[in-house]
C-alpha cells in the first residue's frame, strides 16, 4: 500500500470510522444543521445543545465514506465544551491541516487528517461535518455543502 | 480486425485481447500499476480510428455546415449528413431524417419530454416510468409533470437486490387508459438488467401509448434495431459507444417528429422568419437550432463503423460473459451485496459492502490502477428503495479481459482485509 494511502487512512481515522463517537440524534439539542454532498451522496446531521455560547453537547449522524464519518466523529470530541469562537478557530486549523498537510503547532488528534491533502477530491469529505457544525452554531438552517462545480 | 465474426479464431479470448491495441488510453500506468479501466458505463475509451476521424475533420474539412457554397462547407455538410445516415443505419432507422443529433441521451430525452410531452400531455394524464431509471429519464418527466399537471407512475423492481428486474406481472395493470407515454431504460446503469424492450413497447403500442427508450447503456453493447424494438423514440449518446463526448442522437419515428413543435429556436431550424413570427423546417433540422456538432458527428460515425466491425452480437456476448464472471467471483467476497440479476446481465456489476463505503473502495482500488465508480450512479430513488446510499460499480467493454477481473477481486480482498483491521 502506498505511503499516501496509509497516511490518508490513519489508525485514528479507521478507529473513528469503526467506532464513531457521539453518533446519533440528541434529544436535548437546541440547534440542528444538515450537510449534504449530493454528487457523492455523503450526508451529515449535527445536533448541538448550546449552553449560552458554549457547546454543552454535540452529536452527529449520517452516512458517507470513512473520511467523512471519522472526521465528524473526531470533530464532536474536539468541539464539546468549546465556545463558538473557539470552534471556528479549530475549524480554521483543521482546514489548514487538510489542505496543506502541515500538522498544527500544538499536538492534536486533528493531525490525523493531514494525509487528506494528497487526495484533493476527499477534502470535501473531511470538512462536511465541520461545515454543518458551524451552521448549527450560527443557527443557519440552510443545508450546507462542501461540493463545488469541480466535484 | 474482426475478432468474433468471420473466420473462427483459434482462441477467441486472444482475439479480444488484440482489441486493446486499438485504444491508446489503455496503455498507461496509474500509480505505477497498469491501468485497469472498469468505468465504461460512465464513458468508454476511444479507439484510434475515432480519435483520427475527429482530428482529420478539424485538419482537413472544418467548416460550418448547410447553406455553404464553398468547397470546405460542402465537404463538412456531406460529412455531417453522412454521419446522420450512418447513425440511422446503426440503429436500423427507416430514414436518416429520423435521427436528430443532440448533446447526448439526456438532451434527447429532454427534447421528447419538452416538445412531444409539452404538446400532448395534460392534467390527468399519466407518465409511466420504472423504478430503475437514471435521473436523466426521470427528472425531465418530473419537469413535464409539473408543467402539465400529469402524474408519474412507476413499474416496480422485484427483489431485495432488484435481482428480479422489472415486475412485468404488474405491467398490464399499470398500463391504464390515462397512461400517455411509457419511458424506460433498455439497460439499467446500476443493476445491469436488460429490459425486454420489444415486449414492453408492444404492450404499450397495443394501447396507443407512446414509448421512449433510454439507450445510453445498450447502444454500444448489443445490436439495436429500433424497428424490431418497435419504439417511438430511442435516445443514446456517442461517448458510451467508443465515440466522442458532446454528441448523441434521438431516434424518433417520422410521424412523431414531423408533428412536434421545435425544442429550441435559432439558426438552422427555420424556413422563414419575420420580426414577430417564424416557420420552421421539417425534422431533423427543426430540432437542431444553432451550429450543430458536426465535427463530433463524423467521429460518431467512425465509432459506428468500429463497433459494427467488431460485430455487435459478439460484443454483447463478450460483455455479458465478463459481467457474469465478475458476478461469480465477487459473490465469494465476505459481506458483499451484489445488485441485479445473476445471469443474462449487461456488462456491469454494482456491489456494496456492509462495512466499507464505496468511496473508500474506489480510492483504494485506484492505487491498484483500477478505475471504478462509486456513488449513487444517478439512481438516488432506486438506491433509497434498496436501502443503500452508494455502490461501487465495475463496468466492462470490448477491451476488458478476465485477467482484469482477477485484479479487481485481489484489490477488493486487500481493501476488505485493511478495513477489517
Amino acid at each position: 500500500m502506498s505511503a499516501d494511502l496509509t497516511e490518508l487512512y490513519q489508525q485514528v481515522i479507521l478507529d473513528h470510522n469503526k467506532r464513531p463517537r457521539n453518533r446519533g440524534t440528541l434529544p436535548t439539542a437546541n440547534r440542528v444543521a444538515h450537510g449534504d454532498n449530493p454528487s457523492c451522496g455523503d450526508q451529515c446531521n449535527v445536533y448541538l445543545r448550546l449552553d449560552g455560547d458554549r457547546i454543552a453537547e454535540i452529536t452527529f449522524d449520517g452516512s458517507g465514506c470513512a473520511i467523512s464519518q471519522a472526521s465528524a466523529s473526531l470533530m464532536t470530541t474536539q468541539l464539546k465544551g468549546k465556545t463558538a469562537a473557539e470552534a471556528e478557530n479549530l475549524y480554521e486549523q483543521f482546514k489548514d491541516i487538510v489542505t496543506t498537510g502541515q500538522p498544527p503547532e500544538e499536538i492534536s488528534d486533528l493531525a490525523a487528517f493531514a494525509g487528506v491533502h494528497a487526495f484533493p477530491a476527499r477534502i470535501k469529505c473531511a470538512t462536511l461535518g465541520w461545515h454543518a457544525a458551524l451552521n448549527a452554531l450560527k443557527n443557519d438552517p440552510t443545508t450546507t455543502t462542501t461540493e463545488s462545480h469541480t466535484d | 480486425m474482426n475478432p468474433a465474426s468471420g473466420l473462427p479464431h483459434p482462441d477467441p479470448r486472444a482475439a479480444w485481447r488484440d482489441v486493446r491495441a486499438d485504444f491508446p488510453t489503455l496503455h498507461q500506468q496509474v500509480h505505477g500499476k497498469p491501468l485497469v479501466y472498469l468505468d465504461s458505463a460512465a464513458t468508454s475509451q476511444k479507439p484510434r480510428v475515432v480519435i483520427d476521424a475527429l482530428s482529420r475533420f478539424y485538419e482537413r474539412d472544418n467548416s460550418n455546415v448547410h447553406r455553404g457554397l464553398h468547397a470546405l462547407s460542402m465537404r463538412a455538410t456531406d460529412a455531417y449528413e453522412g454521419a446522420r445516415a450512418r447513425v440511422a443505419k446503426f440503429v436500423n432507422a427507416a430514414d436518416p431524417a429520423e435521427i436528430v443529433f443532440t448533446r447526448g441521451t439526456t438532451e434527447s430525452i429532454n427534447l421528447v419530454a419538452s416538445s412531444w410531452g409539452g404538446a400532448n400531455l395534460k392534467a390527468g394524464d399519466v407518465i409511466l416510468l420504472t423504478e430503475m431509471e437514471h435521473h436523466s429519464n426521470l427528472v425531465p418527466w418530473q419537469l413535464l409533470a409539473q408543467r402539465t399537471g400529469a402524474t408519474l407512475r412507476f413499474v416496480p423492481v422485484v427483489g431485495a437486490d432488484a435481482e428480479g428486474g422489472l415486475d412485468l406481472a404488474q405491467l398490464d395493470a399499470l398500463l391504464t387508459p390515462e397512461v400517455k407515454v411509457f419511458a424506460f431504460t433498455h439497460v439499467s446503469n446500476t443493476l445491469g438488467v436488460i429490459n425486454p424492450a420489444a415486449s414492453l413497447c408492444a404492450a404499450a403500442r397495443a394501447r396507443g401509448i407512446v414509448t421512449v427508450v433510454d439507450g445510453a447503456q445498450s447502444i454500444g453493447h448489443m445490436p439495436v434495431d429500433v424497428r424490431a424494438i418497435g419504439c417511438d423514440f430511442y435516445a443514446f449518446s456517442a461517448h458510451k459507444m467508443a465515440g466522442p463526448t458532446g454528441i448523441g442522437a434521438l431516434y424518433g419515428r417520422q410521424e412523431f417528429l414531423d408533428a412536434m413543435p421545435p425544442y429550441q429556436g435559432g439558426g438552422g431550424m427555420i424556413a422563414q422568419v419575420d420580426y414577430t413570427t417564424a416557420r420552421w423546417k421539417p425534422s431533423p433540422e427543426r430540432f437542431e437550432a444553432g451550429t450543430p456538432n458536426f465535427a463530433d458527428a463524423t467521429a460518431f460515425a467512425a465509432a459506428c463503423d468500429y463497433l459494427d466491425g467488431l460485430d455487435r452480437a459478439a460484443i454483447a456476448r463478450h460483455d455479458t460473459e465478463l459481467a457474469q464472471l465478475a458476478y461469480e467471483k465477487l459473490s465469494a467476497l465476505p459481506g458483499i451485496r451484489l445488485l441485479g440479476p445473476r445471469t443474462d446481465r449487461s456488462g456491469l456489476v454494482s456491489f456494496a459492502f456492509a462495512d466499507v463505503h464505496a468511496h473508500d473502495v474506489v480510492t483504494f482500488a485506484d492505487e491498484d490502477g483500477l478505475a471504478l465508480r462509486g456513488g449513487h450512479h444517478c439512481n438516488q430513488p432506486l438506491m433509497r428503495k434498496l436501502g443503500l446510499t452508494s455502490t461501487t460499480r465495475a463496468s466492462f467493454y470490448v477491451y476488458n479481459t478476465p485477467e482484469e477481473i482477477d485484479v479487481l477481486v485481489a484489490s477488493l480482498q486487500r481493501i476488505l482485509k485493511f478495513f477489517a483491521g
